[in-house]
């Protein structure tokens, strides 16, 4: 299987919640210097349940759709179940397998959104990464 | 030197040494700035070495490891050879052109860099050729300073002599950019950094495996290059150095071989090149460069250059048909058989990734040249690099896998 599939190529092309909130309860925003993919995420929560989400940046496909299917995923979960996607969960929305450079890109949003969700200095990493 | 009668490369019979274009269809590799592939004649080189006479060297008072010592010490000949250096104990082997560069940096560095000093970089440098000198500016105080590169590509040569100055100790420069495929004038560069007194060190990891490369005609100081860019194994690379600097030179890693004698407190060192070869070194690796270097010289590194050059007319005519394409670098004729590019609205990672789903395998990032990516104003390009076994076909290839990935990540945005 191909990386450049509809699917993919279709969030990439019209992303689900793109763009930015003017008042979001987190706000977190990550690049990876390797390839200048560079993502922001943008959260209102309302009683522990993420009640609405934004992304927006610049990147390749992988980075763009992952974070795409990522807010999907997350909107209307808890905070507490957001912070336990793992990297894993990612895969199996991208629903192809990666080499070890595009899994970066892939993972750039759960970054943004783990490091932003936990409050940066609290957030324990990620492993595998 | 007399010039070896020219014949054109037989690509077809070269590409009979390469099992890995053995498919259907055969695989296009445009990367081969980062690293090349090796044929069949070398391997089989570093075989013999494993299946008939594996040993150590230098010490061993056996036939097979006279043996792998003999062959280990016919590879630097043919080195000392291909560089045209005047003695073979002035090439060091190291790991690569990094390594090479750091042994520099740090034997030669800590000795004659000073607080105040000045070092001349290009800003096209790899990183290889600049974090070494950023390290080593730490360590000393001193200074970097760097030569710019014009909206052409090449280097801005009317900066130089506002930069070399009685301060400046050493000029650290690539012949051949691994981004831009510039030729850079370093003969001139090297006669200007001489008149103020400064050393030069030439990063050749992107000139040797693609032309003739004469340390003497040169007069650069010390020279650098790897064995894997030029049809050899990797973790083998070559340091040249001018014999006075080596022999002045303190040792860079302590161990085993480097040594004359050793006492509880203090040791004296052996000879070139043994004092900067600590430890039991890359033997196969070695004996395979010897081989790449036979390999690349027997096809004849003129019939190559001019090989690669009509590969890279031709892909700067197919590529520049392709609407919404940028080409960064000078034109063909300045430069080593490289062309980066992006396309309007793909990401170079994209790009990368939908020629690679059609059996063609390019380069896409930042090259190790961040500096340079900035000066360009671009987070990353593509790179598709040439070497004697591509085809007018792989480049042909090239041109309609972009024409796809066009079509393909653009089809809606109309």
């Amino acid at each position: 299987m191909n990386i450049y599939q509809e699917e993919l190529l279709d969030h990439y092309e019209n992303p689900s919640n793109y763009g930015t909130l003017p008042n979001p309860h987190i706000s977190h925003e990550e690049d990876n210097p390797l390839c200048g993919d560079r993502i922001r995420i943008d959260l209102i929560i309302e009683d522990d349940i993420i009640k609405e989400v934004r992304f927006s940046g610049h990147g390749c496909t992988i980075s763009q759709a992952a974070a795409s299917m990522l807010t999907e995923e997350i909107e209307g979960k808890t905070l507490a179940e957001a912070k336990q996607l793992t990297k894993d969960d990612i895969l199996d929305m991208i629903g192809i397998p990666l080499g070890p450079v595009r899994l970066k890109c892939a993972l750039l949003a759960l970054k943004v959104l783990k490091a932003g969700a936990y409050g940066i200095h609290a957030w324990p990493g990620e492993e595998d990464e | 030197m007399h010039t070896p009668q020219f014949r054109p490369l037989d690509v077809e019979a070269i590409r009979e040494d390469f099992p890995i274009f053995a498919t259907t269809p055969p695989l296009a590799f445009l990367d081969n700035a980062a690293s090349t592939q090796t044929p069949r004649p070398v391997v089989e080189a570093m075989d013999a070495y494993y299946d008939t006479y594996r040993s150590n060297i230098h010490r061993g008072i056996y036939r097979i490891s006279e043996e792998a010592t003999e062959q280990h010490e016919l590879a630097r000949e043919k080195v000392a050879r291909l560089i045209n250096a005047p003695r073979t104990r002035q090439v060091i082997f190291t790991r690569n052109t990094t390594e090479s560069i750091n042994l520099v940096a740090y034997s030669w560095g800590s000795e004659n860099i000073r607080e105040g000093d000045e070092i001349v970089l290009t800003i096209m440098e790899h990183h290889s050729n600049l974090v070494p000198w950023q390290l080593l500016a730490q360590r000393t105080g001193a200074k970097l300073r760097f030569l710019e590169v014009t909206d052409e590509g090449l280097l801005d040569f009317t900066q130089l002599r506002d930069l070399l100055t009685e301060k400046t100790k050493l000029v650290a420069i690539g012949h051949v950019s691994n981004v831009l495929g510039s030729i850079n004038p370093i003969q001139s560069i090297i006669v200007e950094a001489h008149t103020v007194g400064a050393k030069v060190v030439v990063d050749a990891a992107q000139s040797v495996p693609h032309f003739q490369v004469d340390v003497q005609q040169l007069d650069c100081d010390f020279l650098a290059f790897s064995g894997h860019k030029m049809c050899g194994p990797t973790g083998i690379g070559v340091l040249y150095g001018k014999s006075e600097l080596l022999e002045e030179m303190p040792p860079f890693l302590g161990g085993g071989s480097m040594i004359r004698s050793v006492d509880r407190d203090v040791s004296s060192y052996a000879e070139l090149p043994a004092k900067f070869e600590a430890g039991t070194p890359s033997i196969a690796e070695a004996i395979g460069l010897g081989h790449a270097v036979d390999y690349i010289t027997q096809a004849n590194l003129a019939a190559l250059q001019v090989h690669e050059q009509e590969l890279l007319k031709y892909a700067h005519q197919r590529l520049e048909q392709i609407e919404g394409i940028t080409l960064y670098g000078p034109a063909p004729h300045q430069k080593a058989g490289v062309i980066s590019f992006n396309m309007e609205g793909i990401h170079p990672h994209d790009v990368a990734g939908i020629l690679d789903t059609h059996g063609i395998a390019v380069r896409a990032g930042h090259h190790c040249a961040q500096p340079l990516m900035k000066r360009l104003d671009v987070i990353a390009t593509v790179r598709a690099s040439f070497y004697l076994y591509n085809t007018i076909e792989d480049v042909d290839r090239l041109y309609e896998g972009l024409c796809r990935a066009q079509k393909l990540m653009t089809r809606r945005k109309a």
